[in-house]
């Protein structure tokens, strides 16, 4: 057998050559940068996902080298397997822009737009999305779906309202748990993630649909409202897990952990181990190991320096080590004199109250300890 | 060399004249100017019996908005502090509970605020970062203080009066009753 040819594509007046089966949006991820579109549903880690939001949408002015006359309309790049000579435009073509900035007003149609409580703010790619390719305001006028609220247990916090319907949860608990346990219940404007008759998600490994969700439909419930991600801290850090791989990212505060999540690529995707498997992470790990006695801290992670998470300039070896005290080595011995301590004026971070620890989010009756 | 400036003059190193070696007329000259104040309207304000009006875009002392029901604005989205060139601002949030609905507007909400006013410069970009319209800056600004603990202004410094419970307060916080 022959060794397959490799095909030839032009993205954005960008060439290179791959494997025949590729997609256009792989092939776009390969150079990177602003030439790959983005992708709210598809995830290349969970098969069969992709096709359904129609943010990655392309223009191919020239089919193949075949048959070189343009397919009449914008097509999904996602689904789309790169043909021998193809030519695509997707930043160069202000057809693909427009219609992204209207598939974004779809997206946003029934959004609540409630960011400031949402805690998927910041990392959320719906936020980005908007952002770089959405407009300005909105047209419409209409009362914004609501749902019934649907409790998920005592670790999945389910926003409804802000669901995009992208199937990659039910995805990840087909293809990563034994049994699925939710789905998509209803059509149409009614469409809900849901389980049938108020079920608590409980598979070992369904805590990675917080992970794929793309916005904040689902969240962590032991991270509920405790802090915004751009405060914490991202450290690399595993554990011997016997069910995972236990390749994590740390969100830490101090030495608090707030929150365990799977390590995400710059696609936001679960990164590939070194044999080409995703790193999913379990529910122990991910919910359970809430102390940073329970992990190996590798270093800090590194974030895109355009993200709102690099405000924090956790960079280099801050938060992984302690810095030598000079002080009372120059000055004899003397211990420097303290003007405060914050801890005694202020009422925030107090020791005492360990929000990391907390089960759920935290509720008014969590901050009376040590008031009295 | 060419000068850098247009405006460089050269120093006149003539000899002085006998008028001016003495010095009496240039003494007289600017005593007349000192002794003209005397006659002048005085500039000084005398505070704190008596102040001047701040001007209607002064950054002061901030304070956490309530809506017209009287619950809190703020739902710690931490938009302020990110945006905090001096890191002065630090808070924590919570879920409301039921039978909290009159306290605070939405779901979460700042169970604790802090704005450690030694730190804060007062730019304002907490107020322009703010997406619930929760903190302006106001026209007072920070009473001195001996010890630093005054400084760090938590919730109960910062929130504006109840609307319903004391309505004057409120108004007055508001600005509402400055024409009458």
């Amino acid at each position: 057998m022959s060794e397959q040819p490799l095909l030839t594509v032009t993205i954005d007046n960008i060439t290179l050559q791959v494997p025949a089966g590729t997609t256009i949006l792989q092939a776009a991820r390969k150079i990177g940068g602003e030439v790959a579109p983005p992708a709210m549903c598809y995830y290349s880690k969970l098969k069969e996902s992709g096709g359904k939001c129609r943010t990655c949408l392309v223009e191919v002015s020239k089919g193949s080298e075949k048959d070189p006359r343009p397919l009449p309309k914008l097509v999904a790049s996602c689904r789309t397997t790169v043909m021998d000579g193809m030519e695509v435009k997707n930043i160069t073509s202000p057809r693909v822009l427009d219609a992204r900035a209207g598939v974004v007003e779809f997206l946003l149609i029934n959004h609540p737009l409630d960011c400031p409580i949402c805690d998927q703010a910041g990392e959320c790619h719906l936020q980005d999305l908007s952002y770089e390719h959405g407009k300005e305001g909105t047209r419409y006028e209409f009362q914004r779906r609501t749902f019934k609220k649907h409790d998920l247990g005592p670790y999945i916090q389910l926003h409804m309202t802000r669901c995009i319907l992208c199937y990659r949860c039910v995805y990840t608990a087909d293809q990563l748990t034994a049994r699925r346990e939710h789905g998509v219940l209803d059509r149409g404007d009614h469409a809900e993630i849901a389980t049938h008759i108020e079920k608590s998600l409980e598979n070992n490994f369904i805590g990675n649909v917080i992970d794929v969700c793309p916005v904040g439909a689902l969240t962590d419930k032991t991270f509920r409202f405790k802090n915004r991600v751009w405060f914490l801290k991202p450290l690399n850090a595993h554990r011997d897990c016997p069910d995972c791989c236990g390749k994590v990212t740390l969100w830490n505060r101090g030495d608090e952990v707030y929150r365990v999540t799977a390590r995400k690529d710059e696609w936001g995707e679960v990164e590939s181990l070194e044999d080409g498997s995703a790193a999913w992470i379990c529910n122990t790990c991910r919910f359970d190991k809430k102390k940073t006695s329970d992990w190996v801290i590798e270093g800090p992670r590194d974030i895109n320096r355009h993200s709102v998470i690099s405000q924090g300039h956790y960079a280099g070896k801050i938060g992984t080590t302690t810095p030598t005290e000079i002080f009372t080595a120059v000055h004899d011995g003397r211990q420097p004199k303290l003007l405060m301590d914050i801890h005694s004026v202020s009422e925030v971070n107090r020791p005492e109250i360990e929000l990391s620890r907390i089960a759920g989010p935290s509720h008014s009756n969590d901050f009376q300890k040590g008031n009295e | 060399m060419q000068a850098l400036t247009n405006r460089s003059r050269a120093v006149s190193r003539k000899p002085l004249t006998f008028m001016e070696s003495l010095y009496l007329p240039a003494i007289l000259k600017g005593m007349l100017i000192t002794f003209s104040h005397i006659f002048k309207k005085n500039p000084t304000v005398r505070y704190p019996e008596e102040k001047r009006p701040f001007s209607p875009v002064f950054r002061g002392l901030h304070v956490l908005n309530r809506d017209e029901e009287g619950r809190e604005n703020c739902t710690a989205c931490g938009l302020c502090a990110v945006a905090c060139p001096a890191e002065a601002i630090t808070m924590e949030g919570a879920e409301r509970m039921e039978g909290e609905e009159h306290l605070y507007r939405e779901e979460k909400y700042a169970a604790k605020y802090e704005i450690n006013m030694l730190r804060c410069i007062f730019c304002g970009l907490c107020e322009e970062a703010c997406p619930k319209d929760a903190i302006y800056l106001s026209e007072t600004f920070a009473p001195a203080n001996f010890t630093r603990k005054g400084f760090i202004y938590g919730k109960e410094e910062l929130l504006i009066p109840h609307p319903i419970e004391e309505p004057e307060a409120f108004a007055k916080a508001k600005g509402l009753n400055k024409e009458a």
